[in-house]
């Protein structure tokens, strides 16, 4: 009885000894866990920005392993010497691993940590990284391709600007719209009507308003000939003055310098809906027989287009603004489509370096068209098969025509 | 009218018909379903609820770019769209930055600012929730400096007030400090020089809301460049209704493209009417001048 | 002489600012942005030539009494109004020193209450003039007409909810033939790829026209024949 007792009072102690231990364990683990570092990002690289004018540099890492234990971003630090204070430069999202540290000095050395930092501001350091100093390129490689590629088409059409003169005639498909411009002046000055000719509504530094002005100059030198009034409203004053130079020139080498007057060319205002009142103040008041539209329109073409065609004008268009061309389409008798545009002071001027240049826009086509052709087929062949082989060929060529960001 | 033909005349008439008349019945189709207050709700299409997504999925205070790139002649169509992504940000307690590539854009801003920031957010703290950046020259020129350097640009707000005295542009350096950027608008400069010269090369999500008539111009960018596009009306509508679906509280709020879509389906039905119209008045045309050419050719 | 040195100009400035996009380093890389800033400070002392120009050709128009003169005299009217405004900055609560848009001052008012109506005015015509544009250009002339007409009717019912309505009856199987979805399609399929097309053709436009111009081969906009 007495050894019965003994040993349950041992058993019990033991079994209380080893609950308190075990309860004692759990809360040292547990204390642990809490304690427990968040792990650092490893493997911090950094380094000059490629492609730039100097003054970035790039910092990569590799993503902590507590990317899903909590981590709300990473601080980018740095300094000019390991041993020296760390100063923040700025900060990542989670799951990102790339900064771009666009404030450095090309003549400093930098050092770099990533600190990677949870909900509660517990931080992370990384080690340092080798010293990096950022400085300028003289040739962003990024770009390489686009080199290659507009020198191609470049080069193409400067080849055909200079041989054009070797007396080969190049075969040019009908532009309806070109081909009525004589025909379009006719009929003003039988009407005794004017023309109105709008070069857009964008400034000299848009290649639409020069494509508008060069078409202006030769469709005021056949106006001249004829003799018919001519009214060009613009909305910009650096078009006025060059539109203005145009003309003149235009009827002093039509031989009717008398018959050129400054006010055929007048600024209207900046303002494209004031601007497009006023033109159809224009055209409903001296309504004009013919309306030319060349250059670079927005919103306004379809009013202007359909006041044009409630007075009974003859209208002939042309703009490079996809969006704007479908309400020309609908409302004038002939509209210029994109590259017509560009191709019709070509056109109207018959010089044979002017047209070889359109032959060399058709090598760009090719180029285009070719890529656009063998990428779509690879594409297919790849998303039928399956095949490596295609998909790697695709995204060569994907590459190719890319502008990868530097 | 043909007295030998009563039916032909009428079809005779409808084909000459005044633009007037047509003018007048698109006048009608639109101010009645105004005054009955017609509209009709948009269940939101893939390209208008991946921007929502975005917006809901990012966490508070994260800094939200807005470039009012419209003028007063697309505020009708472009407004109800910035008061939407307003709404949306303010009710995410998200910082939003305004600014505008537009001269016009300027007063904008500050119509934005008092009629939805103020008024129903009235909790929101200029400098620490929002801020007005104002408008800067430059075009898709100034998108390439702020890419970099946006303080260099920006050395006040619109105010006038010390950019670095306000405290919520202390931690932007560039627009890669941004994650997201909204333009609205989609002339020029607009959304396409956002993406091109901004989202493109900063790799940063870029999405926004253009009128009907430039947004085909910029579907080709969705959905590798650009996020997501409020095209028009319809997507504005289609924002509003995917905002109401969300946060049930903005039902009693103003929905202008909402309301705006009742106007518009009329009117689209009007405009299917009248071409309908006029090519049965065409084709009946046509087979009376085949018609009097075989009675012609029999004569002779 | 007089012809040559614009040609020069063109020439040199065209083809470094083409060698800049390839060169990042000082001065090249900004050499872009800073032309682009160059010509919008000349823009804006140009205005001062249109402004002259302006008053010039409509103050001759009231003065000489032509035809339709009371228009001109409305044109120079709101010019002078609203420079007059801005200028001196009337109503603004600091003065002449104040903000330019400072809430309650005329220009702000103008601005607001005659301006922004007005141009919102401008753009709405654009639906009256699309439906007399739809009634006369959309007729089944020929095949490609027919093409266009069937996509305009797709396009303008997909963008209501009664076209949503419309076909909403059409099996699972068949939901691709939804007007809605076809509208869809037609704007992200044959819509996209006629943009691009046109796109191309018009980049490559742009290089052969930019070309010409800086070769100087097209000179028509110095107001001189081409070579």
């Amino acid at each position: 009885m007495k050894a019965f007792s003994y040993s349950f009072i041992f058993y019990c102690l033991l079994g209380l000894i080893l609950l308190a231990t075990t309860d004692g364990l759990a809360q040292v683990e547990s204390s642990d866990s809490l304690l427990s570092p968040l792990l650092p990002p490893s493997e911090v690289i950094a380094e000059d920005h490629p492609g730039d004018a100097g003054g970035a540099i790039i910092v990569r890492w590799d993503l902590s392993p507590d990317e899903d234990r909590g981590i709300t971003g990473y601080e980018i630090v740095r300094s000019a010497s390991p041993t020296a204070e760390f100063s923040s430069v700025g900060f990542a999202a989670t799951g990102s691993n790339r900064y771009v540290d666009a404030n450095t000095e090309d003549s400093l050395t930098y050092y770099y940590k990533v600190v990677a930092i949870d909900a509660d501001r517990n931080a992370s350091e990384s080690e340092i990284s080798p010293p990096v100093r950022s400085s300028p390129q003289w040739f962003d490689f990024h770009l390489l391709n686009l080199l290659i590629i507009g020198g191609l088409i470049c080069g193409a059409v400067i080849y055909f600007i200079a041989h054009a003169k070797k007396g080969k005639k190049l075969f040019l498909r009908r532009i309806a719209g070109l081909e009525a411009v004589d025909e379009a002046i006719g009929r003003a000055t039988e009407m005794g009507r004017p023309i109105l000719f709008i070069p857009g509504i964008l400034d000299m530094d848009d290649v639409q308003t020069i494509a508008g002005i060069t078409i202006l100059g030769r469709v005021a030198k056949t106006i001249a000939q004829y003799d018919t009034k001519l009214n060009v409203p613009t909305s910009r004053s650096i078009v006025m003055s060059t539109a203005m130079e145009t003309v003149k020139e235009a009827y002093i080498s039509a031989g009717r310098a008398d018959a050129y007057s400054d006010d055929f060319v007048h600024y209207v205002t900046d303002e494209q809906f004031g601007y497009v009142a006023a033109v159809n103040g224009i055209m409903v008041r001296e309504r004009p027989a013919t309306c030319f539209y060349i250059g670079a329109f927005f919103a306004e073409s379809l009013i202007m287009a359909e006041t044009g065609n409630a007075i009974g004008a003859i209208q002939i268009a042309g703009t490079a603004m996809p969006a704007q061309l479908p309400f020309f389409v609908a409302a004038c008798d002939y509209t210029l489509i994109g590259e017509e545009l560009f191709a019709a002071s070509a056109y109207l001027s018959g010089e044979p370096k002017q047209l070889g240049s359109l032959k060399g826009q058709d090598v760009g086509k090719i180029i285009a068209m070719s890529a656009i052709v063998i990428g779509a087929l690879l594409e297919t062949f790849f998303a039928i098969s399956g095949s490596s082989f295609f998909g790697s060929l695709a995204e060569l060529v994907h590459k190719l025509f890319s502008i990868v960001a530097s | 009218m043909n007295p030998d033909n009563p039916k032909m005349g009428f079809f005779e008439t409808i084909a000459n018909i005044d633009r007037r008349v047509i003018f007048l019945f698109i006048g009608f189709a639109v101010i009645i379903p105004v005054l009955l207050s017609f509209s009709c709700r948009e269940e939101a299409t893939p390209i208008v609820q991946s921007i929502f997504d975005k917006i809901e999925s990012l966490p508070e205070g994260s800094k939200v770019l807005m470039s009012f790139d419209y003028g007063p002649s697309t505020v009708p169509e472009v407004q109800p769209m910035v008061d939407a992504f307003l709404r949306h940000c303010c009710e995410k307690n998200l910082k939003i930055y305004m600014m505008a590539l537009w001269g016009t854009g300027h007063n904008l801003i500050s119509e934005s600012m008092e009629d939805i920031i103020k008024e129903e957010f009235p909790h929101k703290v200029y400098g620490l929730d929002y801020v007005n950046l104002g408008f800067k020259a430059g075009q898709q020129g100034l998108i390439n400096v702020i890419l970099t350097d946006l303080k260099k640009m920006y050395t006040t707000d619109a105010l006038g007030s010390e950019i670095d005295a306000v405290p919520m542009m202390v931690d932007i350096r560039n627009l890669k400090s941004f994650d997201l950027i909204l333009s609205m608008g989609g002339g020029f400069p607009g959304i396409k020089e956002w993406v091109l010269f901004g989202g493109d090369p900063g790799n940063i999500p870029v999405a926004g809301g253009a009128t009907a008539v430039s947004a085909p111009l910029l579907y080709p960018y969705y959905p590798r460049q650009l996020l997501g596009l409020l095209g028009g009306i319809k997507g504005a509508a289609e924002y509003e209704s995917a905002l109401i679906k969300g946060y049930p509280k903005f039902k009693t709020y103003s929905h202008p493209a909402i309301d705006m879509m009742g106007p518009q389906t009329v009117a689209h039905i009007v405009i299917v009417f009248f071409i309908v119209i006029g090519n049965i008045t065409f084709f009946m045309g046509r087979k009376k001048e085949e018609g009097e050419k075989r009675e012609g050719g029999a004569l002779k | 002489m007089r012809r040559q040195i614009p040609l020069i100009i063109t020439f040199i400035v065209g083809s470094v600012l083409i060698i800049s996009v390839f060169i990042p380093h000082k001065p090249f890389g900004q050499l872009g942005e800073n032309f682009s800033v160059y010509f919008d400070i000349i823009a804006v002392f140009a205005f001062i030539l249109g402004a002259g120009n302006l008053l010039r050709v409509h103050g001759n128009r009231i003065y000489k009494k032509h035809k339709d003169w009371p228009y001109s005299m409305v044109t120079v009217a709101g010019f002078t109004v609203m420079m007059i405004a801005g200028l001196f900055k009337i109503g603004g609560s600091p003065g002449i020193t104040g903000d330019l848009t400072e809430p309650g001052s005329m220009f702000e008012e103008l601005y607001m209450y005659v301006f922004t109506p007005l141009m919102a005015t401008m753009f709405a015509l654009l639906a009256f003039f699309v439906a007399s544009a739809s009634h006369r250009a959309f007729r089944a002339k020929n095949k490609e007409a027919t093409v266009l007409l069937l996509a305009a009717f797709v396009i303008l019912l997909g963008r209501t909810p009664f076209g949503v309505k419309l076909t909403s009856w059409l099996p699972d199987p068949l939901s691709f033939l939804e007007i809605p979805n076809l509208a869809s399609w037609v704007m992200s399929v044959p819509n996209m790829a006629g943009q691009r097309a046109i796109m191309v053709g018009i980049a490559l436009g742009v290089i052969a026209m930019a070309l010409r111009v800086i070769l100087g081969v097209e000179r028509t906009y110095l107001g001189a024949d081409s070579e």
